[in-house]
């Protein structure tokens, strides 16, 4: 690639993103011909000189590949009670998780489901109670999704550690995902059952042991809310809530209730286990607030994060990353590559959608200097990341619920990543 | 909410009744798929009628959401004594002696931990972040630790409590907590007298303004 090419677009060496869009790759076919050996067979790898095997009735990851996995988060007890396993967020692309990478939270483990004997059940302030099986609603007319699901916890480390830890992408950021979800309008199922005029809130409840249960505003419920039966093609894994589970695009993980089996139409909240305590915020005048239900604007630079090492001293590289905001689209994504002095527009790939991880990127050539890195996300609303100190003013030092502040990754000069406050 | 709309368009233009009823019905069709990307076609939403009715004893048999107001509180009661005895049995081993011990989610204790002068509370914190929020600390309403006690308690054998039982346990997670004395038996009546001390802090939530 020719210099002329190579526009900065801030300094710590951010090119502008549309290098590549402008110039394009000119890949070089000039490869030398080498001398014909006894058979051609000699010059090529073993897997092109034997048939492969057949394929599988289930596909799955090349075993090199095979150590890209979930792992369980270390800092909750050991036991199903209340297990955390984050998506290894750093080896993806796109914008879209593989269901069996989906990060998974559950509070009492994950229940085997008959799906014969699984009913949807409406009841409480409506006119006809009604219940529902699964087979009635794969027949219902049904959306389809491109959302990002995250657990209001995700990244609480750096929300109440008073020094930063030594954690890579995944121990940090895992506990988001992106999927393409589909399923019922919940709001054909709620009038169908009629509401009556008194009804405001809808307590929606799990088939799991602890019957995990959230109170709901109607609202969500009648507006883009669905009974979700599928994700990613196939039908919900059971980490995900096979059979069925509430889904509610742009809102903190816990309410997206699994195993959904019961709504009960009320005119309040019921203070719920997971509303009344963990799932509540904070301030820093020590007042609770709960019920804070959207996951605000956020991003995160994957490429390179924390514990990578980079493999070149000096170079050029890509840093990319993923933007979302429980408020919109992302509208943009800004990046800084000298510890927030100066900050460059990243390119953001298509489609950018609402309530979705939305991929940002731009090149950097590395000048083998050690740095810091960090990106921040504005949304369609206006709403844009915080400073980790503009957030931590807002709660109390140990709440830890919906942490959104700018990201810092630091390089030092060997190209080791490290987690570290702006 | 659109028929009295209706009526007094059917009164005063009997004859117009038809085209108006027809007209109404259109726009309904529309307005219900109006903020949802729209499926691959439009149909009635009175038509699909595939869900089959729930009777109420089996709304009964699976209604075990507690409210603040007692909805759904069953009769029953239950002495500290009692939920101590049951607690050491079938608790303690997850929740610790005091309920503040862990490794399972703290009863007791106040949001800080065991107190905010905890000298070991940031080795605390780095050890099991997520679990230092404790029932007496943050739990606006004794209804919820009977609701959730019944529903999920004990962890590894969920709904084999009696409602006798749990309201021991509850009065005694309110006893330790200093909610109650070491006398209390706590039934329907009483429970929904208990004021929880985070009950005065909780605030509205200006951002997303449902409560």
């Amino acid at each position: 690639m020719k210099d002329k090419f190579l526009k900065p677009a801030a300094s710590g060496g951010l090119l502008d993103r549309r290098t590549f869009l402008l110039s394009g790759l000119a890949l070089s076919s000039a490869y030398p011909l080498t001398a014909i050996a006894q058979t051609v067979g000699t010059n090529f790898p073993q897997w092109m000189k034997t048939p492969g095997r057949d394929a599988s009735a289930y596909g799955g990851p090349s075993s090199h590949e095979a150590h890209i996995q979930r792992h369980l988060e270390k800092n909750t007890p050991e036991t199903a009670i209340f297990s955390i396993w984050p998506t290894p967020l750093a080896n993806q692309r796109g914008i879209i998780t593989p269901s069996g990478l989906h990060f998974t939270v559950s509070h009492n483990g994950i229940p085997n489901i008959d799906p014969e004997k699984h009913q949807l059940m409406i009841h409480g302030l409506v006119d006809k109670p009604l219940k529902f099986d699964v087979e009635t609603l794969l027949r219902y007319p049904m959306v389809s999704n491109i959302h990002f699901l995250e657990c209001a916890g995700n990244t609480a480390p750096n929300a109440v550690s008073f020094t930063a830890l030594d954690q890579d992408c995944q121990a940090l950021f895992g506990q988001i995902s992106g999927s393409e979800w589909v399923g019922v309008p919940l709001k054909y199922l709620l009038q169908e059952a009629g509401l009556k005029p008194s009804a405001k809130w809808v307590i929606v409840e799990g088939a799991d042991g602890g019957s995990h249960a959230r109170s709901i505003p109607l609202e969500k419920l009648l507006d883009d809310a669905i009974i979700a039966l599928y994700q990613n093609g196939e039908r919900l894994r059971p980490e995900q809530g096979y059979p069925m589970r509430l889904f509610l695009p742009g809102w903190e993980g816990n309410a997206n209730v699994k195993w959904v089996h019961r709504l009960e139409v009320t005119d309040k909240p019921a203070f719920t286990k997971d509303e009344s305590g963990l799932y509540s915020d904070i301030l820093s005048d020590g007042k609770i607030q709960r019920f804070s239900f959207h996951m605000d604007v956020k991003s995160v630079i994957t490429n390179p994060s924390g514990k990578q090492v980079l493999p070149e001293k000096k170079g050029f590289y890509e840093i990319s990353g993923l933007a979302w905001s429980g408020h919109g689209k992302i509208k943009q994504v800004e990046v800084s590559a000298d510890g927030g002095l100066t900050w460059a527009k990243a390119h953001l790939d298509q489609p950018v959608l609402s309530k979705s991880l939305t991929r940002f990127h731009i090149p950097w050539q590395w000048q083998g200097e050690a740095t810091t890195i960090l990106s921040r996300a504005t949304d369609e609303q206006g709403n844009r990341q915080p400073t980790r100190e503009q957030w931590r003013e807002k709660y109390a030092s140990y709440s830890f619920n919906h942490y959104n502040a700018i990201q810092a990754w630091h390089i030092d000069q060997e190209g080791v990543v490290r987690n570290v406050y702006a | 909410m659109f028929m009295p709309k209706l009526q007094s368009l059917l009164i005063r233009q009997k004859y117009m009744a038809c085209f108006f009823l027809l007209l109404f019905l259109s726009t309904l069709t529309v307005n219900v798929f109006a903020d949802q990307p729209e499926p691959a076609f439009k149909i009635d939403l009175g038509k699909i009628n595939l869900g089959q009715p729930l009777s109420l004893s089996e709304i009964e048999k699976y209604s075990i959401t507690v409210s603040p107001d007692g909805k759904h509180l069953p009769k029953g009661q239950g002495s500290v004594a009692n939920g101590r005895e049951l607690y050491n049995n079938q608790c303690k081993m997850c929740h610790g002696e005091s309920g503040i011990e862990g490794p399972a989610a703290r009863l007791a204790g106040t949001n800080g931990w065991i107190s905010f002068s905890d000298p070991l509370r940031i080795l605390r914190i780095k050890e099991y972040p997520v679990l230092l929020i404790s029932v007496g600390g943050m739990w606006p309403y004794a209804s919820s630790i009977f609701d959730y006690i019944r529903r999920a308690m004990p962890h590894y054998a969920p709904k084999s409590l009696s409602n006798d039982q749990v309201y021991a346990l509850t009065a005694y997670l309110l006893y330790l907590n200093e909610l109650v004395d070491e006398k209390t038996i706590l039934d329907q009546r009483s429970l929904l007298k208990i004021k929880m001390p985070s009950h005065i802090e909780s605030v509205k939530n200006k951002n997303n303004d449902h409560h």
